[in-house]
């Protein structure tokens, strides 16, 4: 077996399973994996597509709702974009995202300002980072397709 | 029996089942989340339904022409066999377009199965209450489909055995009537 299409198989299934453990991803991620296939093998790459696009557009109108120079904070229209991207991460198995939503939704509950736009800075940061990591991920497995291997399933337990 | 008689001349109706064909379930998804939508149309596909899906409930009573509108879909030609909602979405919510749904003559006894991400308890009571087949809770998981499936298709099952039945009796007795008719 090409010694270089098994060193990058297991480079994926390391890298996967890291992203697991250090609580990027949960099984819902696992749960989309298996609605991908060779009718639609790009279906995963889509969703987290939409789903980034739905962090920028949420996260905006975050901003734009706790910005103070427009008037008061009308912390019902943020709460109602956080628990949009709260929906939207658990569907894709986003878990930290998805935390940090939770914490957030309870600042909004509270009229916190201050940890309200905590958590808007920190939700930016973590979309931003699980993004890159995806693309890490997804670059593996372009890899090891080239190089004429099969992308291993990867369990997790 | 030397003659085949015709369902024409019987006036039986030749719809031999409610499902869309055979085989598959057709599901109106409704979402008001892109993300959403795409994961409940690839879940129904890959568990073999044929998918529809809508972003609003209001775009749902469109495509179901309850929206006291013309609709460009006949009620022959729509067959529905599961509606799945999400519960809070912007203007109508999956509450409101249940009530519509067990409202209306047409579609009442059409499942309707409720999605929501969060657990709340009078929540989930008042669904079932208004007829709501199902409450699922989000994300929405492959095992939650294919449980729904199930049990629909056994639903189907018995409906169409005793719809066959019921088709034997009668044409037992046409065919009773006929020999006493001497025909």
């Amino acid at each position: 077996m090409n010694a270089g299409i098994a060193q990058l198989q297991m480079q994926f299934r390391d890298y996967t399973i890291s992203l697991y453990q250090q609580g990027f991803l949960d099984d819902q991620f696992t749960e989309l994996k298996k609605l991908q296939d060779d009718g639609s093998p790009d279906f995963v790459a889509e969703v987290l597509l939409l789903f980034f696009e739905d962090c920028v557009k949420l996260i905006g109108n975050m901003a734009r709702a706790l910005d103070k120079s427009t008037g008061t904070v009308d912390f019902s229209q943020v709460g109602a974009s956080v628990h949009q991207l709260k929906g939207s991460s658990s569907s894709v198995g986003a878990k930290r995202v998805k935390g940090l939503c939770v914490t957030f939704k309870e600042y909004c509950e509270a009229q916190n300002y201050e940890g309200c736009v905590r958590c808007l800075q920190q939700v930016d940061i973590e979309y931003k980072t699980l993004k890159t990591k995806l693309q890490d991920m997804f670059n593996l497995e372009k890899q090891i397709v080239q190089a004429g291997g099969v992308v291993p399933q990867v369990d997790i337990d | 029996m030397a003659e085949v008689l015709r369902p024409e001349k019987l006036e039986m109706s030749n719809d031999t089942s409610s499902l869309a064909s055979p085989e598959l379930l057709h599901v109106l998804a409704v979402d008001d989340s892109m993300v959403d939508r795409k994961f409940i149309e690839r879940l129904l596909r890959v568990s073999s339904c044929k998918v529809t899906v809508v972003d609003s409930a209001t775009r749902a009573l469109q495509y179901l022409g309850l929206d006291g509108e013309n609709s460009s879909v006949g009620f022959e030609d729509l067959k529905i066999n599961l509606i799945m909602t999400d519960y809070s979405m912007p203007g109508m919510t999956g509450y409101e377009l249940l009530k519509k749904i067990k409202e209306s003559s047409a579609f009442r006894e059409i499942p309707v199965v409720i999605m929501s991400s969060e657990n709340i308890l009078p929540r989930i009571d008042r669904c079932l209450e208004e007829g709501a087949e199902d409450f699922l809770l989000k994300p929405v998981k492959l095992a939650d489909v294919k449980r729904l499936r199930d049990s629909l298709m056994k639903a189907e099952d018995v409906a169409f055995e005793n719809l066959m039945y019921k088709r034997e009796l009668e044409a037992n007795d046409v065919y009773s009537q006929l020999k006493r008719a001497k025909i």
